[in-house]
């Protein structure tokens, strides 16, 4: 497959950066309009890999839904969203909650999380609705399972463990000292 | 007691041993799997994205005729990627709906023209609403349903030319 040109996909405001990027090296190599004086010579070394740095292309033109960063206006169900985004998990990017992910598909999630708390849903049908759809995975408060069953029971075990090792222990000392 | 110690870091050797060999056979699965599948298709109705194109409803997927959804973006590379072996795969007899995520009409109608267009319908998805509701963790996505509107499998990433065939194959077993 040929490369295709990239400002025929770019969303008109990425455009321009583009453009200029990809014409700057090319005068450099020609040795084109550049030395003008030492100073434009450090300017144009920095300003080139920045706007080569331009956006990539690979995120969405469009604006993120009005919710997505918009806290609502009753206090109290915001607190209750804010709540329920801090344990639903990015899928873009796995390891942050859908409150602290930048990615467009978590401000998605967020706009959506606040829309049904502002339609009056509780915050444990959505994050149903959301295992549901993909999985315990997609919570970071998970449910007990027989998946899950280990990490909820391993602190008991862990803990009867201890008190067997430390009246085992505490039984010889008494048998040493008496 | 003291044989039993004895032998406790051979034991625990063994486990490790186990737990890392079974890593190395089986790595680390990072993709999100949808928990869609093999349910229904949840209840939608996206509006036509391109003029001349009609969206996608719900309605649609129960005509007896298996078909694919394919959830792309314009501003997606993976999905430039795979637009050779959708034209493949339509070709092939595939029927594959669209689901335009997170898009503009101008930007659709000019990635089709770049890329050829392989889709019967694209249905507007821009506020990510219909790809939230499938369980889809990104673009691109392909999903086979039944005639029935049954998810039956989702293939997650793009489309290669050695997943052609697999998806092919989903959609004859698919359709019984």
């Amino acid at each position: 497959m040929k490369a295709p040109p990239l400002s025929a996909v770019t969303p008109d405001s990425f455009r321009h950066s583009r453009s200029r990027a990809s014409q700057r090296p090319l005068n450099l190599r020609n040795g084109g309009p550049r030395k003008k004086s030492e100073a434009t010579g450090w300017v144009s070394w920095i300003a080139v890999p920045l706007l080569l740095a331009a956006p990539a292309l690979a995120d969405t033109p469009l604006p993120p839904a009005r919710l997505a960063d918009t806290q609502l206006p009753d206090p109290h169900q915001e607190a209750e969203a804010e709540a329920l985004m801090q344990t639903l998990r990015c899928v873009v990017c796995q390891g942050q909650s859908i409150a602290q992910s930048d990615a467009d598909m978590a401000g998605q999630m967020r706009a959506m999380v606040r829309e049904r708390i502002a339609r009056g849903e509780k915050p444990s049908a959505i994050r149903r609705w959301l295992i549901e759809r993909y999985g315990d995975y997609v919570s970071y408060d998970p449910p007990l399972s027989a998946v899950t069953a280990p990490l909820w029971l391993a602190p008991l075990v862990l803990l009867g463990l201890g008190a067997w090792i430390a009246r085992t222990s505490f039984r010889r000392r008494r048998r040493r000292r008496g | 007691m003291k044989r039993l110690l004895l032998w406790l870091p051979l034991i625990a050797f063994a486990l490790l041993f186990v737990v890392v060999s079974s890593g190395l056979l089986k790595p680390n699965d990072h993709l999100v799997h949808s928990q869609m599948v093999g349910k229904q298709l949840p209840r939608f109705d996206l509006p036509a994205m391109v003029p001349g194109m009609p969206g996608i409803d719900t309605a649609r997927f129960a005509d007896g005729k298996p078909r694919l959804i394919n959830v792309f973006a314009s501003w997606c590379i993976p999905c430039m990627a795979e637009s050779p072996q959708l034209m493949v795969l339509k070709q092939q007899g595939a029927e594959i709906d669209a689901v335009a995520v997170r898009d503009t009409p101008q930007n659709i109608a000019g990635f089709l023209r770049r890329f050829g267009n392989p889709y019967t319908r694209i249905g507007d998805d821009r506020q990510s609403a219909f790809q939230l509701a499938l369980g889809s963790s990104g673009v691109p996505e392909t999903y086979v349903i039944d005639g029935k509107g049954r998810i039956v499998e989702q293939h997650i990433g793009d489309v290669r030319a050695e997943d052609v065939p697999e998806l092919l194959a989903a959609l004859k077993k698919a359709a019984g």
